[in-house]
């Protein structure tokens, strides 16, 4: 294993110091714990934001944190969900009476973690409510699985949440809306080449020169199936077919589109991918009211991408336009 | 001198983190790889954490519990954490044990274990582990055998349980999305469940 790193142990807590340092103005660590919050005043008179998971994500979720966006960000160990006590800490740290909504991706794991913190918080009356992300239509939803995994999807949820908590409104308002985006949003990824977690030092799973990984997760975990490698627009309408085929998304819809990179793989592939992305749905009469390539929910070191989608109402779409400034999400 | 309870979860502690490379392995096949080091992590700092000298058995428990809890993260951290601290309720100022307090102690920790992974026997979990070896416990009090026999008893139906988990499909946690790819895969966590059970029959065969 070749990594830029100084021991597997410091790997989160220098992350987060380089994130706070990066970004004074934006974020900075609640002292003593793996939150990272918005500086200065954290209880602003509003419902408050809080996500979290594992770390090697980034940059989510503490890039996300900011005005428009999240109040707080819980890191955990690499691929490891925070535990009770980061996340009662988070919401201790910004909880503004208001009430606090629990962003959290759908891995058994997190689920666990965040609703402990939240029975915890409950218990002294601070009143706490959460939605779970479940956008990844590689998996199946039944009851022979934990459900959907959380994945880049939670990104919109985040973007549109926070605008609507920023307006003021209340957290069932909020929740409700998170939850419209939840029943609206879908994604699904590939990898080319796995990652490799530095405290295991080798790759999660093993690929031929010519096999790529259908419907990765972001935690390394191995796909649905395994494919030879053919080029990037047939890999992309692999992915796209299936989101298609939820039903969700129909002629004369206007939807958002992320092309998300998973750590790994060069922007030009990516802009690449949208660019067939952008052709297939024009030609299924479906509208791109926006487009969002990038490196937003990385797994590591992982080469690959994952398409999401979003379907959009007025009110959605007034929300995903309004403002936001984050460390990783800007838009004015 | 330490306390007897301390020296036990010492015992669990070195069990697992001598395994740690294994349950890793074995959580890298149909899972995220982390779960020996996660579990190891837990028991280094709960060994620091934990008063050496307390004799009440309840306190140690649920401190232990509650470092796991804050350490290992994961879907683990909260299973194991929630095991311990129910089994600090049955043990709560007590001193020493009796094998039915140690029965008692284990049905509420499956309780816990339910109740929080919202899981039941056959979904490839360590309650695969765990559910059998508390009946072939509770079967070899009724039958009157020596509490080392009943122990080792508790750990082969665990082993059993283990082997079981090669051959079912996991419906829970992350394995479950695998499918039908995640059978001839041993479980992690019923494999961690099996250490901790044999570390408890050791400590208390050298008792």
């Amino acid at each position: 294993m070749k990594k830029l790193i100084n021991g597997v142990d410091n790997i989160v807590d220098e992350m987060l110091n380089g994130m706070v340092k990066a970004h004074p103005e934006y974020v900075e660590r609640v002292p003593g714990t793996d939150v990272v919050a918005r500086t200065g005043a954290k209880k602003t008179d509003k419902v408050a934001l809080i996500s979290g998971g594992g770390s090697g994500h980034e940059p989510a979720h503490g890039g996300y944190v900011g005005r428009g966006m999240l109040d707080a960000a819980v890191a955990g160990a690499v691929f490891t969900s925070p535990t009770p006590d980061q996340v009662y800490e988070a919401i201790h740290a910004v909880d503004a009476g208001k009430g606090v909504l629990l962003i959290i991706k759908n891995y058994t794991g997190d689920v666990m973690n965040f609703e402990m913190a939240a029975d915890m918080a409950r218990d002294e009356d601070i009143e706490v409510d959460q939605v779970i992300v479940a956008d990844d239509v590689a998996v199946e939803n039944s009851t022979w699985t934990t459900g959907r995994r959380g994945i880049a999807g939670t990104i919109f949820v985040h973007k549109i949440a926070g605008a609507a908590a920023e307006e003021g409104r209340s957290l069932p308002e909020v929740k409700a809306v998170a939850e419209k985006v939840i029943a609206n949003v879908r994604s699904m990824g590939m990898a080319v080449a796995p990652c490799t977690v530095p405290a295991v030092g080798k790759p999660s799973f093993e690929l031929e020169e010519d096999e790529v990984e259908i419907g990765i997760g972001i935690h390394g975990e191995p796909g649905t199936h395994r494919e030879k490698i053919t080029d990037a627009n047939t890999t992309a309408d692999t992915l796209l077919d299936k989101i298609l085929a939820e039903g969700i998304y129909g002629e004369g819809d206007e939807v958002a589109v992320m092309v998300n990179g998973m750590g790994g793989t060069p922007l030009m592939e990516l802009y690449l991918i949208n660019d067939h992305v952008a052709d297939v749905l024009a030609g299924k009469g479906i509208k791109v009211a926006k487009t969002l390539v990038g490196n937003f929910m990385t797994s590591l070191d992982m080469e690959g991408f994952s398409i999401t989608l979003l379907k959009l109402d007025d009110e959605l779409k007034a929300l995903l336009d309004a403002p936001a400034d984050t460390p990783a999400f800007r838009q004015f | 001198m330490a306390s007897a309870i301390y020296q036990c979860i010492e015992q669990i502690g070195s069990k697992i983190i001598e395994h740690k490379d294994f349950l890793t392995e074995l959580d890298r096949e149909i899972g995220d790889a982390d779960h020996g080091i996660n579990m190891a992590r837990g028991y280094s700092e709960a060994l620091k954490a934990l008063p050496q000298e307390e004799e009440d058995i309840g306190a140690v428990l649920k401190k232990t519990g509650m470092t796991l809890l804050s350490k290992v993260g994961g879907a683990s951290g909260p299973l194991y954490g929630t095991a311990y601290m129910k089994a600090a309720k049955v043990a709560a100022g007590k001193k020493a044990l009796t094998l039915e307090d140690g029965k008692a102690m284990m049905e509420e920790a499956i309780a816990g274990i339910k109740m929080r992974g919202k899981a039941v026997q056959g979904e490839k979990t360590m309650l695969d582990a765990l559910i059998p070896a508390y009946e072939a416990l509770t079967e070899g009090m009724a039958a009157g055998k020596s509490p080392y026999e009943c122990l080792a008893d508790m750990c082969a139906a665990a082993e059993k349980g283990v082997e079981y988990t090669k051959t079912i499909r996991a419906t829970k946690g992350r394995a479950s999305y695998l499918g039908d790819r995640s059978i001839g895969h041993q479980d992690p966590g019923a494999t961690s469940s099996l250490y901790t059970l044999e570390a408890i029959r050791d400590f208390v065969k050298g008792l």
